[in-house]
């Protein structure tokens, strides 16, 4: 095998922090190369680098034993490098055979040629056996489907190396195993592979060798995946042990607290009734589309309700509007963290404050920096939140901090009585998690009632008391934690056509 | 991060006063007349119209609102002031109508935004056009002509060497400082500019803060427009054509992101200053005033590049 990409003591500083410090691995064609580590690590930093968005500082990049000095994202595509990021980069109005063909339109006489283009990109799909309209726009596709146009992208560029950053993170299991063929395939073609995920399963059925960051340093690289033992890797990516990182500890269950009579969405048929007691994680468990987010917002006032009833400790509560349900001692920490959770170009201390800081006001109406300070201070210590101080802007910190932050932000309400949590961890390393979970049994120990959302099964049976399934907008079953397995709740989970297949569900070995 | 660094960042954060101190300092060198205190007291004067409207302006940008409708109701509370005075010789009704137009007109803003979600740029540009309709309507296309000498008076009057004018408009600087930066309403504000979606999840009523915005910067112009009304004895229904500009010009120049969540007093306040200064300067040296349109141009631009050079170079 010919040694394709190499990182050569790659370092790179910012102000402040050192992301990268002298890298170095190499990636073999015909293979999949792995890399882990928690947010932060430096994995992200290393594919600009590598995509040509940010320049070394030190140490070199090296194709086929040739060292590259991309300054651009256009030197690394000249390259031959591809980098499929996590925020996909289409664009939405133009067609799948527009966005393949972005920026090289096969053109006759200065105009292009859409029937040469359209059928280029017609074959090229088909030879992929990617099912894929040419003709679609990219606004009318899932996210996997846009993921699939990226990856055509890269390979119609003869792209010799691509690299994925968390590909499924917003895909279904099924999309991802669609995913997952079409990588083997790139590799069976003898392209260099580099493949970035948090999912452990993933990287065991794909990748050949592996490369472990942390604090912007690599650990250590397996050639041979298979011969790691998934404890090695957990130990060399956090440094430490983590035996079981959702820490589940039985509580006492108190009264029912929160009780939801028969709420429903304005223009939904479906109506919603269950309950929460104080002290209780209730999880909510579903595929992606199957009504949970929606729910969470209706509960919250997000968005409109047309009718049922919110009883919390047995007072009605009629929530207009996110203000009103924090006002009553409910808040949500939403599921798309960069878009509705945090103020991005905020500090953080602002983004902790901007809810509380009404109860502490001068003559109601002047704020007390001090005390904002302080109080930002504390929770930066206490949640053990990753930043080089409560003024550093928000979106610098890495996700699983961001999610301290919005944390933050609701326990510093004196008043908190149900805490909803829609995806807590997504996009979050296994060592961030861990410390988000023993923050929610924390909050449940309080008294309060807990309801965290998630797709990731595991994580649902790890955490919760009791789960409530959602199916097609529909609560479709409730499971105490005693009868939840993952059988159990998938059969409440998945269409009535789709049960039989659970193995493929099964087989991805949830841990 | 190393002490030059800091001083480096310091530096780049702080460009535009100190391009601005240069500037001040190169000009009372070299320009006859500029440094003395009539001069200075007299460009202060000029822009006053411009920074009270600023102060608000600054207030709508960082929510990423815009308005355009200012010009016109700076016409339109002058003529209505101008009018209600001829008719009931009350200094304190005609004051509070045009008040209370201007804040009607802008609380109609921020429902037509906020609530019936009409986009800002369109939203204000009909109510810049019906408001100055409205301005020519009401004055029947004439100039109205104020002979009551105390409102007059007003617009002249002193104190402590300092025209009224001007200690108004540093009142609003000071007032809306303080609004920004220490109150719950300027938190929000920029909350809201950075990101409406997060904001109102984080229990901002998004809604209502707008409006509140709107109208504030309603009766923030209309108070200009009476002011202005006073300083020329007369309510003009064409005055203020192209104010609107010169006011989001300075919040620019000022570094007020357009794509809100960004605002410093402190920069709003050196940029309508800079506007002033360069017109000021420009007049003392008889530049020909087609000359000076292409000059406020070219410093507006050159404010812009300045600005995405130092974002370029937060992107490391």
């Amino acid at each position: 095998m010919s040694a394709s990409l190499q990182f050569d003591r790659v370092s790179k500083h910012f102000p402040g922090v050192t992301a990268l410090d002298g890298v170095d691995f190499t990636a073999h064609a015909g293979a999949v190369h792995g890399l882990l580590g928690e947010n932060g690590a430096g994995k992200s930093t290393l594919l600009k680098i590598l995509g040509g968005q940010y320049r070394p500082d030190g140490g070199q990049l090296l194709i086929n034993g040739v060292p590259q000095h991309f300054s651009s994202a256009s030197d690394a595509i000249r390259a031959g490098v591809a980098v499929i990021h996590q925020e996909l980069q289409y664009v939405d109005e133009l067609t799948v055979t527009e966005n393949i063909l972005l920026g090289r339109l096969p053109t006759r006489f200065g105009l292009v040629d859409r029937k040469r283009a359209r059928l280029l990109v017609a074959t090229r799909l088909a030879e992929m056996g990617v099912d894929l309209d040419p003709d679609a726009r990219l606004s009318q596709l899932s996210i996997a489907q846009r993921q699939m146009v990226e990856i055509c992208k890269a390979v119609m560029q003869d792209a010799q190396i691509i690299a994925f950053d968390e590909p499924t993170s917003s895909l279904s299991h099924r999309e991802s195993a669609v995913l997952f063929e079409m990588v083997k395939s790139l590799r069976a073609a003898g392209r260099t592979l580099i493949y970035i995920s948090h999912r452990l399963e993933e990287l065991y059925a794909l990748c050949d060798a592996c490369t472990i960051f942390r604090d912007g340093r690599k650990i250590v690289t397996h050639p041979v995946m298979a011969q790691v033992s998934r404890d090695t890797l957990v130990r060399d990516m956090v440094g430490r042990e983590l035996l079981d990182i959702y820490d589940y500890r039985p509580r006492a269950a108190g009264v029912e607290r929160l009780q939801v009579n028969q709420l429903r969405g304005q223009g939904q048929s479906n109506e919603y009734s269950f309950s929460v007691r104080g002290g209780e994680i209730l999880g909510f468990f579903g595929l992606v589309g199957a009504g949970r987010s929606e729910l969470m917002r209706l509960l919250y006032g997000a968005d409109r309700r047309a009718g049922g009833s919110v009883r919390l400790d047995g007072i009605e509560l009629t929530t207009r509007s996110p203000a009103d349900a924090i006002e009553a001692g409910i808040v949500l920490c939403p599921e798309d963290r960069k878009e509705q959770g945090i103020l991005a170009q905020a500090s953080v201390a602002e983004n902790i404050n901007i809810s509380c800081r009404r109860h502490d006001l001068v003559a109601g109406l002047f704020l007390r920096h001090g005390r904002e300070a302080q109080r930002a201070d504390e929770f930066i210590q206490r949640l053990r939140i990753k930043t080089p101080g409560r003024e550093q802007e928000i979106r610098l910190l890495s996700g699983g901090n961001q999610q301290k932050v919005i944390l933050a932000r609701w326990l510093a309400e004196t008043d908190l009585k149900v805490l909803i949590l829609d995806e807590p961890t997504r996009g979050i390393d296994v060592g961030a998690k861990n410390e988000i979970y023993k923050i929610i049994h924390e909050v449940a120990k309080r008294g309060c009632c807990v309801i965290v959302v998630s797709s990731e099964l595991p994580e649902v049976l790890g955490i919760a008391d009791r789960i409530i399934v959602m199916k097609e907008g529909a609560i479709s079953g409730e499971l105490g934690r005693e009868q939840a397995s993952e059988a159990s709740v998938l059969q409440l989970a998945l269409p009535d056509a789709t049960v039989n297949n659970n193995q493929e569900y099964s087989d991805r070995s949830f841990k | 991060m190393s002490p030059s660094a800091y001083k480096q960042k310091w530096l780049i954060e702080q460009s535009m006063p100190i391009t601005y101190a240069l500037l001040f300092i190169v000009l009372s060198l070299t320009v006859e007349n500029f440094f003395s205190t009539a001069n200075i007291v007299g460009l202060m004067l000029s822009v006053a119209q411009i920074g009270m409207v600023a102060c608000t302006m600054m207030l709508c940008l960082a929510s990423r609102d815009f308005d355009l409708s200012v010009g016109s109701t700076i016409a339109f509370s002058g003529v209505l002031g101008a009018i209600i005075l001829e008719h009931t010789q009350s200094i304190g009704l005609a004051v509070g109508g045009g008040l209370a137009a201007g804040a009607a007109i802008g609380a109609g803003n921020g429902v037509l935004i906020a609530y019936l979600r009409v986009n800002a740029l369109i939203a204000t540009l009909a109510t810049m056009l019906m408001v100055r309709g409205l301005a020519f309507i009401v004055s029947g296309g004439q100039a109205v002509g104020i002979a009551n000498e105390s409102f007059i008076s007003f617009g002249d009057a002193r104190i402590a060497g300092l025209p009224v004018p001007v200690l108004m408009t540093a009142a609003c600087f000071l007032v809306f400082g303080v609004l920004l930066n220490h109150t719950v309403f300027g938190r929000n504000t920029l909350a809201i500019g950075g990101n409406p979606e997060a904001a109102r999840l984080a229990g901002v009523k998004v809604e209502r803060l707008r409006v509140w915005i709107f109208l504030l910067q309603g009766l923030v112009t209309a108070l200009a427009g009476l002011i202005l009304a006073s300083r020329i004895t007369s309510g003009q229904p064409n005055s203020a054509q192209g104010f609107e500009l010169d006011v989001i010009s300075a919040c620019v120049l000022g570094g007020v992101s357009l794509h809100g969540g960004k605002a410093k007093i402190f920069g709003v306040l050196v940029g309508v200053l800079i506007m002033g200064t360069v017109e000021n300067v420009m007049n003392l040296l008889d530049v020909d005033a087609f000359y000076q349109y292409l000059m406020r141009g070219i410093i507006l631009l050159a404010a812009v590049l300045l600005d995405q050079l130092k974002t370029r170079g937060q992107r490391g």
